[in-house]
């Protein structure tokens, strides 16, 4: 069971360090085709029904930006590298290996033999390489092409128009089966971000340019019939606001692993209906489940409550430029007076983890020291030091955050936290999802409910958001030391290396504390335990390959 | 009558002209825009986006060019959804909420109508307060409470539906049951009371005196005059429940054209909001005209002037 926080932290970790050791789950042999040939264990049916938020933008990978499509993207697309089943390292993907040069700035990937998107076109490097350059367009305007514009050498200076030939960016065919990528800066964990992030998976090119120039945005390439994949799964059925259906790709490179027949994502965004179609067995897994069904599930069906660690930190964003938020001593007293374990076990419920860092801790094998230490006679004592004694004489802060029941309770919870501890009186302002960003982004706020979820398993990825002038930063907090060490970290030779230096920079964050951690996410659903090889992953990502329904 | 339809044809184009124009700047005032996003794009990516929707031209040019692609019926791409139109998307959804529209709206007035009927022609009986409680309960409970609790009855514990989705015919029977009965209370309120006002009527009298049975007198005498309520009613809430109900929508995963009309305002679709905004107005004034002429054929009193 995974209701203790030990527990939790042990499978975390134990998923983390030894892929090994997860537990043993052993599917009977691969390859079975038709309904009769399935050996023992493996229901007849092999189609897994899921819950999947909300209606995608798109399929095609570079127009996409959200969870929902991501979830599609890997039933679809392979990338050059992919993911571990259990631990999200990087393994082979279209790629069967890949050498990475001395210093780190160039990567030399080999193609498999016999590659074939699910048209049983094969897939190039040239292909490949126009497909990066599709991404870098500017005319394709894709809202990710800074995950590879920020490290490819001449990428950027393409994406903004300053060359035109493609042939200068670094991007090179080297052989029939090899692509040659040079950056800017070793990076690394850029294969991390190749691994889990579609923005780098190739598109199919052949396809597209039958609907309208290679570099056009908005063309039907994606609608059923036309569109073509690349990974263990093809477009079957697309109803829009109703589901899609993918169904599996006989030309996908390792087609005998795959063992689901069909998979139906079901675009369900009232989470109420959702639980719902899950207890009428319309699906196998919710995408989410409401704070107060846990319980009931916990009491009543245990069984179907899953709750898995997801790599993603709730915080509430101090505006370090406003008063009384600009002292230092008010941001640490606030911070040492939210109790982080009354509110995950009375309001959030899900097992969420108390987050007193900023980066997850055991986040590809890193864990930070710093830690926020401190007792509320401390805190107190700060107040008193920013003058503001027992709260006299404070000014009110407003906290901001959109609107939403969860978001809601904890607001109200820390508000109590807050008055009774420190005698500190906030304010709670609620506004509609896009004003809330709009405010968060003009920095027109004091205190603001905020979060990240990480896109690729590397502590980096909590880092690089508070660097100056971060596009997501939005607190007005600038440390050169800390963007200083920032650049240090991308220069290291080694992880160890690497992972000293973001233990400075969590020192300064904890120190400094330009936002409030207040716990770690965790991805809770009611899900059948019928559907085997779902393992639990810090990024909620599980290839579809591996799994299986279970009779 | 041809002069009352085009004055009024003509009235309509004016305030369709000045819905589109309000909207289209309502909503561009509104905090935060289509690509407003949690993990904020950077700059130049921004820039590029703006620029492949038009959006960096000045807003007057904007209006200009969006009124000039409506006189040739197009409205747009879909901010939110690339790959779609707005044409698409309307031609996609609004027959799924046409359709739950269409039934829910034939079980509301049978159901409606049948009830007020009765509740006004056995006034002060059982009948009229089991119709009466009928009307009361329909109209204050509201769709998002009688949803769920027929789910949980024949979806989760009987097994006889899905609990949503909109797939095969048994999936019509849920939603359409819980917006049919929204409906239906209110028009069986409506018909009481008209009925109960044409029943005291002296050509009613004329006519029981006559010797004609209740049967006829209610089917031919009375409902004529009774329903002119309902039918002023029917206007606006043939628009509302044929253009989709947010709700139903959500509650019951429908693919319809009710949940665009309000999603597309949270996610900043501009032209997806513009949209189903001129889609629900045109329908308002067809059906109200509609309404007027089918008045003016119902009620004597009622001339169409222009």
């Amino acid at each position: 069971m995974l209701h203790r926080l030990p527990a939790l932290f042990a499978i975390a970790v134990a998923v983390l360090f030894s892929a090994a050791c997860g537990k043993k789950e052993t599917p009977p042999p691969a390859g079975a085709k038709s309904a009769a040939a399935r050996p023992g264990g493996m229901a007849a049916e092999q189609i897994w029904k899921v819950s999947n938020g909300t209606e995608p933008q798109d399929l095609d990978p570079q127009n996409v930006t959200g969870v929902p499509e991501h979830k599609l993207m890997m039933a679809f697309f392979e990338g050059l590298a992919a993911e571990d089943p259990k631990d999200l390292s990087p393994v082979p993907g279209l790629a069967e290996r890949w050498e990475i040069s001395a210093d780190g700035k160039v990567y030399t990937f080999h193609l498999r033999e016999n590659l074939k998107w699910s048209d049983g076109v094969p897939i190039t490097v040239d292909g490949i390489i126009e497909s990066y350059q599709r991404m870098l367009s500017p005319k394709m305007a894709a809202e990710y092409a800074y995950l590879i514009y920020n490290f490819v050498a001449g990428a950027k200076d393409f994406y903004e128009g300053r060359i035109t030939d493609f042939a200068q960016v670094g991007f090179r065919k080297t052989g029939e089966r090899t692509l040659q990528v040079t950056l800017r800066n070793a990076t690394p964990y850029l294969i991390k971000i190749i691994a889990s992030h579609y923005a780098w998976t190739p598109v199919p090119v052949h396809v597209i340019k039958k609907f309208g120039a290679l570099d056009q945005k908005r063309t039907p390439w994606t609608r059923p019939g036309n569109f073509v994949t690349s990974g263990p799964f093809r477009l079957k059925e697309w109803l829009p606001n109703r589901r899609i259906v993918a169904a599996r790709n006989p030309h996908y490179w390792d087609a005998q692993t795959v063992k689901l027949d069909e998979i139906h994502f079901l675009p369900t965004e009232d989470v109420a209906t959702d639980e719902r179609n899950f207890r009428t067995g319309q699906v196998h897994m919710t995408n989410t489940l409401p704070a107060a069904k846990i319980d009931v599930y916990r009491k009543e069906n245990p069984e179907s409550l899953r709750i898995d660690p997801y790599l993603g930190i709730y915080f509430f964003r101090c505006n370090v430029s406003r008063p009384p938020l600009n002292d230092k001593r008010v941001r640490r007293a606030l911070a040492l007076a939210i109790d982080r374990e009354s509110l995950v076990t009375n309001v959030t419920r899900g097992d969420q983890i108390p987050a007193y860092g900023i980066c997850y801790p055991g986040t590809a094998g890193y864990t930070p020291r710093a830690r926020l230490q401190g007792s509320l006679e401390e805190a107190k004592r700060l107040l008193a030091e920013a003058g503001f004694p027992e709260g006299r004489g404070m000014p009110t802060i407003e906290l901001l955050y959109n609107t939403s029941e969860n978001h809601r309770t904890i607001a109200e919870a820390i508000q109590q936290m807050w008055r009774r501890n420190l005698g500190v009186n906030i304010s709670l302002l609620n506004q509609e999802w896009k004003v809330y960003l709009d405010m968060q982004h003009s920095k027109n706020f004091t205190l603001q409910r905020g979060g990240w979820i990480a896109d690729y398993l590397d502590p980096h990825v909590f880092y690089e958001i508070w660097e100056t002038g971060s596009g997501n930063n939005d607190t007005n907090w600038s440390n050169a030391e800390y963007d200083q060490l920032l650049q240090q970290a991308l220069a290291a030779r080694n992880d160890p290396e690497r992972y000293e230096i973001y233990q400075k920079m969590e020192a300064i964050l904890v120190d400094d504390l330009p936002v409030l951690p207040i716990y770690y996410y965790t991805s809770v659903r009611a899900f059948s335990p019928k559907v085997k090889g779902y393992y639990p992953t810090l990024l909620d990502n599980h290839p579809y390959k591996h799994i299986w329904i279970e009779q | 009558m041809f002069r009352f339809v085009t004055s009024r044809l003509l009235q309509s184009l004016l305030a369709l002209f000045l819905v589109i124009t309000a909207t289209f700047f309502m909503i561009r005032f509104v905090p935060g825009g289509p690509f407003t996003a949690e993990k904020a794009v950077t700059p130049e990516i921004l820039r590029n986006l703006e620029a492949h929707y038009g959006l960096d031209q000045p807003l007057w040019r904007q209006y200009l060019d969006y009124l000039g692609s409506l006189a040739q019926g197009d409205l747009g791409p879909s901010f939110k959804y690339p790959n779609r139109t707005v044409n698409e998307i309307i031609a996609d959804k609004l027959p799924v909420s046409a359709e739950l529209g269409a039934l829910a709206l034939a079980l509301a007035l049978f159901l409606g109508i049948t009830l007020g009927t009765f509740a006004a022609v056995r006034r002060n009986t059982w009948v009229d307060y089991t119709a009466s409680t009928f009307g009361m309960a329909g109209i204050s409970i509201p769709t998002f409470v009688v949803g769920p609790l027929l789910v949980l009855a024949f979806a989760i514990h009987l097994g006889w539906f899905n609990a949503s989705g909109w797939y095969g015919p048994t999936d019509r029977v849920l939603p359409v049951v819980v917006l049919g009965i929204a409906y239906a209370a209110p028009i069986s309120r409506l018909t009481r009371g008209g009925m109960l006002e044409v029943l005291h009527q002296d050509f009613i009298r004329t006519a029981r005196a006559k010797g004609a049975s209740e049967f006829r007198i209610i089917t031919r005498h009375a409902l004529r005059g009774g329903l002119l309520p309902v039918v002023s009613y029917l206007g606006p809430a043939a628009a509302g429940i044929l253009t989709g109900s947010f709700v139903i929508e959500t509650i019951f995963q429908i693919p319809g054209i009710g949940r665009e009309f309000v999603n597309s305002a949270f996610n900043r679709d501009y032209t997806l909001v513009l949209g189903t905004v001129i889609l629900y107005a045109v329908l308002i004034m067809a059906l109200n005209l509609v309404v007027d002429i089918v008045q003016a054929w119902m009620n004597p009193k009622v001339r169409l002037e222009a």
